[in-house]
Order: C-alpha cells, then sequence, then structure tokens
C-alpha cells in the first residue's frame, strides 16, 4: 500500500516535471546570452542572468530598423489590447442579451436557432473565411482593429450565447414569472434579475473569451493586415523571419511576453477558468 | 393632427389599453425578437449564408477574385488529384489519431492519479492545466525551439554522454508529422484530464465501498466498472479533441510551417494558403467544403445526443 501511494506521488511529480519542463526552458532561454545558449544544455539554469533579450523583443532592434519600425512586440501588444477590450465586452454583451432572450422568452424558433447556433461553433473558420473576407472589405473596415473586432464579436457570439442561455434556462420559471406579474420588461427583468444572478458565469464567459481572442492567430493573420497586427502573429514573423543569426533568448523572451496576459488570468482565475474551459472546450 | 407630442400620447394611450385588456405580454416579447436579431443575423449570413457562399465558389473556376463561372465538380476533381491535399488529409488521419488517442489515454490517467485523493491535488490540476491557457503559437514556437536539432534535446541529451541519441523529427519529412501530436498533447492535454476528472467525481462512492468489500484490486475497478461508466464522457472529450484536430492551423504554422516541403501540411492550412496566398480561391473552397463534411460527420450524434437530452431534459 505504500509503494503504491510512492508511485502514485512519483508518476504525478513525473509527469508535473514533463509538463513544466518547456515552460522552463522558455523562461530560462530568455534569461540568457546568445553564447550560453550555444555552448549549454537548453536544460541549464541562466549563469549570468538578464533581461536583454525581453528588452529588444518588446522595444525591436532600431539598429537594424526598417524605416520607424524597429520590429519589437511592443506596437503588436497596444494592437491586441485595443481588439481584445472592445471584442471582449460586445461578444460577451451580446450572447448575454441572446442567451437571456432564447431562455427567458418563450419563442417559437427559440430551439431551432440554438441548434443552429450550436452547430455553428463547430465551424470550421476557414470554411466561411473568404465571405467574410469580402463582408469586411465591403465595410471598408479590413486590415483594421475595428474589423478584426467585428470578426471576433461573429465569432465568439456562438460560444457566448450557449454558456448564458444554458444558464439561464436553470433560473426557475416561477421567479420569472414572479418578476413579470410585478410588471417586468424584457430589460427590466434582463437588468434587474437575470444579469445580477449571471455574475459567475459572466466572469467564466470574460476569462474564456479573453483567453481565445488574445491567443487567435487565423483570424489576425487574415484581417489585421499591416496596421491591425495582433502579437500572436507579430510573435510567428518575428521567430519566422529574422535575418542573420537567429536569436533564440529573442525568441523567447517574445514567446513569453505573448503568453504572459492569458497565462496571468489563467493563475489569477484559478477555479473560473477550470470550471468555464469544460463549457468552452468545442471552441478549442 | 401632424403634432409630434400628440402621436406620442396616442400611442401611451394605447399602450395603456392594451395593459388592461390583459395583452401586455405582447410588448417585452416584442422586445425579445428584437433582442435576437443580430446573433440571428450573424448565424445566418455569417454562418450558413457563407458557408452556402463557399459550397458555390468551389463549383467556379475562381483564381484570384470570385467569379462566377461554373465548371461543375472540377475543382474537387483538382483537389482529388492533388497529392499536397492527399498528403494533408493523411496527416490529419496520423496526427488525429495520435493527438486524440495521446489526450485521451494520457488525460484519463492524470485524472485517475489526482482522484485518488492526493495532497496539493489543486497544485498539480493547475499544472495539468497551465499550457491551455497559452496560444497555439506560443505552443508551436517553444516546442520547435525545444526540438531544435542542433542546440536543443537532442545535444542536450548528446551533452550527458549519449552520443548517439537522436531526436530531430522536426527536420525529417517521415517524421515532422509526429511533432504536431507531442506539442498538440502537451497543450490539450490539461483538458481532457479536467473532464475525466469531473466525470470520475460523479461516481457514486457506494460502488468504491462495494468493489472494497468484495476485494476488488483498484485497477479492476477502474478498468471494469468506472471506464465503462464513463462512457458519454469519452464520447464528449472525443467529439471535443476531433474539433481540434480539424480546425488545427496555428500549431502547425508555428512549429513545423507544414514542413520540411508539404511533409507535416494539415487540411486547414491547405484551405487557407490557397485562399490566400495562392490565388486558388476555388480550389481552397473545394477543400474547405470536403473539411467541413468531414467536421460534420463527426460532430452530428454529438449535437444529436445534445438535443435529445434538452428534449428529455424538459420532460419533467
Amino acid at each position: 500500500m505504500r509503494y503504491n501511494r510512492l508511485a502514485l506521488y512519483g508518476l504525478l511529480i513525473l509527469a508535473a516535471i514533463m509538463i513544466m519542463a518547456p515552460v522552463f526552458i522558455m523562461i530560462s532561454t530568455s534569461l540568457k546570452s546568445m553564447d550560453e545558449i550555444r555552448n549549454g544544455s537548453i536544460f541549464a539554469l541562466p549563469a549570468d542572468p538578464g533581461f536583454a533579450a525581453w528588452g529588444k523583443a518588446w522595444f525591436g532592434d532600431c539598429s537594424q530598423a526598417l524605416g520607424d519600425q524597429c520590429g519589437g512586440l511592443s506596437s503588436s501588444f497596444l494592437t491586441s489590447v485595443k481588439i481584445v477590450i472592445p471584442a471582449l465586452i460586445l461578444s460577451v454583451g451580446l450572447g448575454a442579451i441572446t442567451g437571456y432572450a432564447l431562455a427567458a422568452w418563450k419563442m417559437k424558433w427559440a430551439n431551432v436557432m440554438f441548434a443552429a447556433l450550436l452547430v455553428g461553433m463547430f465551424i470550421p473558420p476557414q470554411v466561411t473565411l473568404y465571405p467574410l473576407i469580402i463582408m469586411i472589405r465591403e465595410l471598408g473596415i479590413f486590415g483594421s482593429i475595428p474589423g478584426l473586432i467585428l470578426v471576433h464579436v461573429i465569432w465568439g457570439v456562438a460560444f457566448t450565447t450557449m454558456m448564458f442561455r444554458n444558464f439561464f434556462k436553470t433560473v426557475p420559471e416561477d421567479l420569472l414569472k414572479a418578476a413579470r406579474i410585478d410588471g417586468a420588461g424584457f430589460w427590466r427583468l434582463f437588468w434587474h434579475v437575470m444579469l445580477p444572478l449571471s455574475l459567475p458565469i459572466l466572469g467564466v464567459a470574460m476569462i474564456l473569451q479573453f483567453t481565445y481572442i488574445w491567443n487567435d492567430f487565423l483570424l489576425g493573420l487574415t484581417f489585421g493586415g499591416r496596421s491591425g497586427q495582433p502579437m500572436t502573429v507579430a510573435l510567428n514573423n518575428l521567430v519566422g523571419s529574422q535575418f542573420g543569426e537567429k536569436e533564440y533568448n529573442v525568441d523567447m523572451a517574445a514567446t513569453m511576453l505573448t503568453a504572459l496576459p492569458t497565462l496571468a488570468v489563467y493563475l489569477l482565475s484559478g477555479r473560473l477558468f477550470v470550471r468555464g474551459i469544460a463549457a468552452g472546450a468545442v471552441k478549442g | 393632427m401632424a403634432d409630434p407630442a400628440q402621436g406620442v400620447l396616442q400611442r401611451s394611450v394605447e399602450n395603456d389599453a392594451i395593459q388592461k385588456t390583459g395583452r401586455r405580454r405582447w410588448r417585452p416579447q416584442w422586445t425579445a425578437r428584437m433582442a435576437l436579431i443580430p446573433a440571428m443575423t450573424i448565424t445566418i449570413v455569417c454562418f450558413y449564408g457563407f458557408i452556402i457562399w463557399t459550397f458555390v465558389i468551389s463549383l467556379t473556376r475562381s483564381r484570384l477574385l470570385p467569379v462566377y463561372k461554373f465548371t461543375g465538380f472540377d475543382q474537387y476533381v483538382r483537389l482529388f488529384a492533388n497529392e499536397r491535399w492527399w498528403t494533408s488529409m493523411q496527416n490529419l488521419a496520423i496526427h488525429g489519431f495520435l493527438f486524440i488517442g495521446g489526450c485521451m489515454v494520457f488525460g484519463y490517467l492524470l485524472a485517475i492519479l489526482i482522484d485518488r485523493r492526493v495532497k496539493a491535488e489543486g497544485m498539480y490540476r493547475t499544472i495539468f492545466m497551465l499550457p491551455l491557457s497559452m496560444s497555439f503559437i506560443v505552443t508551436g514556437v517553444i516546442w520547435q525551439w525545444v526540438m531544435n536539432p542542433g542546440l536543443g534535446l537532442q545535444e542536450a541529451v548528446r551533452a550527458l554522454g549519449w552520443d548517439s541519441f537522436e531526436f530531430n523529427w522536426i527536420v525529417r519529412p517521415d517524421r515532422a508529422i509526429y511533432t504536431l501530436a507531442i506539442a498538440g498533447i502537451w497543450q490539450q492535454v490539461g483538458l481532457c484530464m479536467a473532464l475525466f476528472l469531473a466525470g470520475l467525481r460523479n461516481i457514486d462512492p457506494n460502488i468504491w465501498k462495494a468493489s472494497r468489500v468484495d476485494g476488488i484490486p483498484v485497477w479492476r475497478v477502474y478498468l471494469h466498472i468506472i471506464t465503462p461508466m464513463l462512457r458519454t464522457v469519452f464520447f464528449t472529450v472525443f467529439i471535443l479533441m476531433s474539433a481540434i484536430v480539424m480546425k488545427a492551423f496555428d500549431l502547425v504554422v508555428a512549429l513545423t510551417g507544414g514542413g520540411p516541403g508539404f511533409s507535416s501540411d494539415l487540411p486547414a492550412r491547405f484551405v487557407v494558403d490557397h485562399i490566400l496566398n495562392r490565388q486558388e480561391l476555388g480550389l481552397g473552397a473545394a477543400g474547405a467544403f470536403v473539411l467541413l463534411c468531414t467536421v460534420i460527420a463527426v460532430i452530428s450524434p454529438y449535437i444529436y445526443f445534445e438535443l435529445k437530452k434538452e428534449r428529455g431534459g424538459r420532460g419533467h
């Protein structure tokens, strides 16, 4: 029995080490100099840790600058922030209202529409990519931040609606009836009864949408153009197109910088993330 | 008569009349319908309308821009004669099998380990799910560095004295596809673990009591009693992982770039490449539509069960 427990912990610790090793390698590589990387093992701790590579990843290298572009991630970080905040609020807000309307107001086509939305969550984005490009171009917002925000709202609404609708379905019918008898209309019922009830699910939806939008690559690549490049796209370009010798420490620092916001949200939100990820997994 | 204030007054009087005659629920219902318009528009236009549009494009000879000269199923004939497409479909099968299988097996094992009432359970859970919060691009870039044949894992192990150690899969056309599964499993195994763990925690504790009384070894309880009970969880996890595999684009771009050559290409990347870079709109659309059919074939049982569950749930 004791050996069993020992083996159990042994396996768990082994698995934890295997999961953490790449993260450790990323951080330690970003703190090394290129000389140290060339001569040492990837598993070795940095002998003389420094943030030079982080600075270069963030600000770029202005000695090799083309025009006023130094190639750092700082500008695409700002772009990502400008995309993620409005897209987050709009997609979660629209999902909350739609989910509430579908769940609390009996309508003939509510279930058909919900099913249509549910299927929509599984459609690979590649399938509707080109028509979406044409639509965004016709609206005159292709290659800009508003364009990307709209695309993220379109792709996010199915998922946020599903979360809220499933939650609002669990609200007791009697509560809704009582509110209606008191004369609460659509919006009053939403603001004063349903939304306050849904605070936990609101948190879950916000956290997951933040993670999805921040981590998106395909939409940013397609719709961002030059001025709307989010951080993931900038990271991929940085890693893919370095002239001369590859600077792995800068690559890893840039990777770490891109991962930090979602990592921080994950570590701070803890249980909410875990709760939501199961429901949101379908979006992948 | 044309006084707007008059109109407003008139309408409010009408509203009062409606409310007094007991038809007061008409107005909020109407608002509810209005509130559905944005989401409904997105669903009808941007999901289903655009799918039809893509299908129509796939029937034309469109290259750089859509032209509506129909050529029947020529693009599909070209697609199925395209070697790169077959490579990517074959890769999808290999990657799908390894990734889904790996995630499920390791995810289930980790869930069982955690389910054995370990100390600091929260810490292990946090660690196993940590990669989930990162982008596939981040995962791809990290693993590209770890598997770098010159300075990465291969060199580190050789430096320890095992000179003949070889791990250069990422630059080998016959092995590059397996690196995708390694990085993919690393990222998604935590999700499978969380779903399985939730299932394990829902198991009736009496089953454990009964099996202890009968003296059945723990591993046999898991294998013969618990696992069959979790078949719906297995089904859900399988569907979720399949959906991820078929959309897989970011990871292959960041990890191998589809290379060496097209040896680790996947259909999702094939489609994007032909639509965005190669001016082969019709061919890309055909690929996209085939991809969609594959997705539908896999997820339709899931949607069916979801909706059936829904209908059953409303019965009581």
